[in-house]
């Protein structure tokens, strides 16, 4: 066999730039980068009959948002009227921000009898058995012309509320932040504090 | 002066551009693992509502949109207008729409399907209630009121 001794032409590869740049452009024109995020909810079932849920007086937490975007927190111990955003903070009006008063009607740490009752459930170690609130409901009501961004911004102060509670859980029985626990442990936290949000239907009261 | 002769035969030499296509490639394969196609051309505009408390919603092909809106073409005029799919939609329509793509799903990931609402800061609340009574006459439980992750 003749050993060969000839030279391979080179490829010349200076339009292969060319071309992934073109697919490159391809890519970016057609993709995108956003994930979209939201605030997740679970809705009840449909009923085909109107039954109505019997909640006692101290274990509803109703917080109203009217056709002029202002909201009324109310429970059975105290009333307060939220007219913007930054009130609805605790930043602005001096008034105690709607996430602190959802966390003591959730807690209810000084067992009061106009706060929802609690009730001795075991969660396994090691948070063990301790007193909670499981009958509480979170009942956010809206008028027809509320506008959505009041409606969520209300829903964020809610949902705020129950990831500091489950953040502040995390800290006291796994001493570490509710984001690095394991699925298990997260879920135990998860029933320590469930999500207990009732979204009615809306009122026609400042209708046209 | 030769020394400081300009007119000599010297070539600039040439830039070696072998691994630029590596680095495009690289660029290239980045977009392509981090970004998901662009699935429907909006028909509604919308300024989604910021909240600071956002879960992002992980499988796209779980989810479906359900757009809320002004019209992008001002002259459809200016009130809010539903976007399923390509096309303008009622709420009385809603139903077939959630039917049809909970059969375009694989079965066992039925149950997991989530429904985004994305709307319009200032949509009325009683338009998002009729999609979600709606919603609930469809059995698509799960629901995510879609908002831009930020302070508010």
């Amino acid at each position: 066999m003749a050993k060969s001794s000839r030279k391979v032409p080179g490829l010349n590869a200076s339009s292969m730039a060319d071309v992934s740049f073109l697919l490159l452009t391809f890519f970016l024109l057609v993709s995108n980068m956003d994930v979209d995020s939201g605030l997740a909810r679970r809705l009840p079932p449909p009923t085909t009959d109107q039954t109505s849920v019997d909640v006692q007086r101290r274990n509803l937490f109703v917080v109203l948002v009217n056709a002029q975007n202002e909201t009324m927190a109310a429970n059975q111990q105290s009333t307060e009227w939220y007219a913007n955003e930054a009130e609805l903070r605790g930043e602005a009006g001096g008034k105690v921000a709607l996430k602190d008063k959802v966390k003591e009607f959730i807690l209810n740490t000084s067992n009061s009898p106009e706060l929802p009752e609690l009730e001795e459930q075991d969660f396994g170690a090691p948070i063990g058995v301790v007193p909670v609130t499981a009958a509480h409901v979170v009942s956010i009501q809206n008028d027809a012309t509320t506008s959505y961004k009041a409606y969520i911004a209300v829903q964020n102060e809610v949902v705020r509320a129950y990831n500091e509670l489950r953040e502040e859980g995390a800290r006291k029985y796994f001493n570490t932040s509710y984001g690095e626990l394991t699925e298990e442990q997260q879920k135990q936290i998860q029933d320590l504090y469930p999500q207990r949000i009732s979204e009615a239907e809306p009122k026609n009261y400042g209708g046209q | 002066m030769g020394k400081f002769n300009k007119s000599g035969k010297r070539e600039m030499p040439e830039m070696n551009t072998a691994s630029m296509p590596d680095i495009v490639f690289a660029i290239l394969f980045f977009f392509m693992v981090t970004t998901t196609m662009r699935s429907e051309t909006l028909m509604v505009s919308m300024k989604i509502p910021t909240a600071s408390e956002v879960q992002k919603l992980e499988k796209k092909s779980l989810v479906t949109y359900i757009n809320i809106g002004p019209p992008t073409d001002t002259r459809l005029g200016t009130g809010t207008q539903m976007q399923l799919n390509d096309r303008f939609a009622q709420v009385t329509e809603i139903q077939d729409y959630i039917a049809q793509e909970k059969a375009s799903m694989n079965e066992a990931d039925q149950p997991l399907m989530t429904v985004s609402i994305k709307a319009d800061e200032d949509t009325r609340m009683q338009y998002i209630t009729d999609v979600k009574q709606a919603l609930r006459q469809a059995y698509a439980l799960k629901i995510s009121y879609s908002a831009r992750a930020g302070e508010n």
